[in-house]
């Protein structure tokens, strides 16, 4: 399964990861930080770290579903 | 299980504290990352890029990333653009800079390096604010915009940026939003190829002000009118003046070729040396 992780340290809690992931993967907690609600949605396709204004939020791609999707990661 | 590492990190100064100072949902940072990801893709290292700024909160970005940087005054970033690239033609010269920056004070710089065609990648990243000095109009602030120098609204017209560009003599001409992060990503990347001067306009989110005189009151809703109003070249090429009226036209506007600042003055040396 491909991991998503947050460093909160760097987070702004602009919200635009969650708004924008295609697939409903985040969720905001209490104070407004995006948490990873469900993890087996998520496709890999980089959007939530491509957009986030501070770098806040990665995606860790599992090798074996890149295989089976046959693209690189970001494509 | 490989640890999670973004891209970006490997490119940020070390000495320097973050998160960064940019407020929460500002464009500039994703812009920031996409500018890194191409350049992480391309062939040149990190000693081949000059990243040039003026003043601004654009102006800060060549802070955090560890190329060769140079943070200069307002409105200047394509003067000493010029003069590096002259000096040093090998280097890949990028400037970086804000609507105000770039077409206010350094407006006639814009105009002439474009007229000269000197090979440099600029990326102005288009707020339509001063976003440094508190939110005043800039030349790209739209007409009947409230802003902090425009309590009553902008009675100015603004600049379309990329028609400036291409009237001055920009061989490529391309426009993005920071929401379109691929499209964003493609067309850095055609401006760090391209021999002359290129120019992308990128429409960036200043949340704190832009936001507010807009009343798009989340960085989610400011990227969210990026979105809905974004039409490609090719679409945009079907309707009339007042149906484009208030849509970002995104893609490439003009690609062409003309002898470069740099070819020319080569050329001279050599007919020179022949003397
Ligand atoms: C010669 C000079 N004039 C004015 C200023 C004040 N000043 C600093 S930043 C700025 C405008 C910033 O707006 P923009 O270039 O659009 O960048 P942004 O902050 O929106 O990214 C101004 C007028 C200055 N630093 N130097
Ligand atoms: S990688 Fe794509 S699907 Fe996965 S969380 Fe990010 S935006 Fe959502
Ligand atoms: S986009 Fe980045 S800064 Fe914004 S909420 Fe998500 S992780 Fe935090
Ligand atoms: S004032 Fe505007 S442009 Fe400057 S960092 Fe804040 S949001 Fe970005």
């Amino acid at each position: 399964m491909n991991r998503v992780e947050i460093y909160r340290g760097w987070c702004k809690q602009c919200g635009i990861c969650i708004a924008f992931c295609p697939h409903q993967v985040l969720e905001a907690d209490d104070s407004g930080y995006p948490v990873v609600r469900n993890p087996e949605k998520c496709t890999g396709c980089l959007l939530c770290e491509m957009r986030c204004p501070d770098f806040a939020i990665v995606v860790n791609k599992d090798e074996e579903s890149r295989e089976e999707t046959g693209s690189p990661a970001g494509k | 299980m490989r640890e999670a590492e973004h891209l970006v990190h490997k490119y940020l100064r070390s000495s320097k504290r973050f998160p960064h100072i940019w407020c929460s949902g500002c464009g500039i940072g994703i812009f920031m990352q996409a500018l890194v990801r191409v350049i992480d893709q391309s062939e040149y290292s990190k000693d081949d890029i000059v990243l040039i700024s003026g003043i601004g909160c654009s102006g800060r970005l060549p802070v955090y990333v560890d190329f060769n940087t140079l943070h200069t005054t307002h409105g200047r970033a394509l003067t000493f653009a010029t003069g590096i690239k002259l000096a040093n033609p090998r280097l890949k010269v990028i400037t970086v800079m804000g609507d105000g920056d770039a077409v206010a004070i350094g407006g006639n710089h814009f105009i002439h390096a474009a007229r000269r065609n000197v090979e440099i990648a600029s990326f102005i990243l288009n707020n339509n604010v001063y976003g440094m000095t508190g939110g005043q109009s800039s030349p790209t602030t739209p007409h009947g915009a409230i802003t902090a120098s425009a309590p009553y609204g902008n009675i100015e017209p603004d600049f379309d940026i990329c028609r400036l560009a291409e009237a001055a003599g920009a061989v490529l001409v391309a426009r993005s939003t920071v929401y379109h992060t691929r499209l964003l990503e493609r067309l850095i990347g055609m401006a760090l190829k391209k021999k002359g001067f290129s120019v992308l306009e990128v429409v960036s989110q200043c949340t704190t002000y832009t936001g507010r005189f807009l009343q798009l009151n989340s960085p989610v809703e400011m990227l969210k009118w990026q979105k809905d109003n974004a039409i490609t070249v090719e679409k945009a090429k079907q309707l009339s003046d007042t149906e484009l009226e208030g849509k970002i036209v995104i893609g490439v506007l003009v690609n062409r070729e003309r002898p470069n600042y740099h070819e020319q003055y080569q050329s001279l040396l050599g007919k020179k040396s022949k003397v």
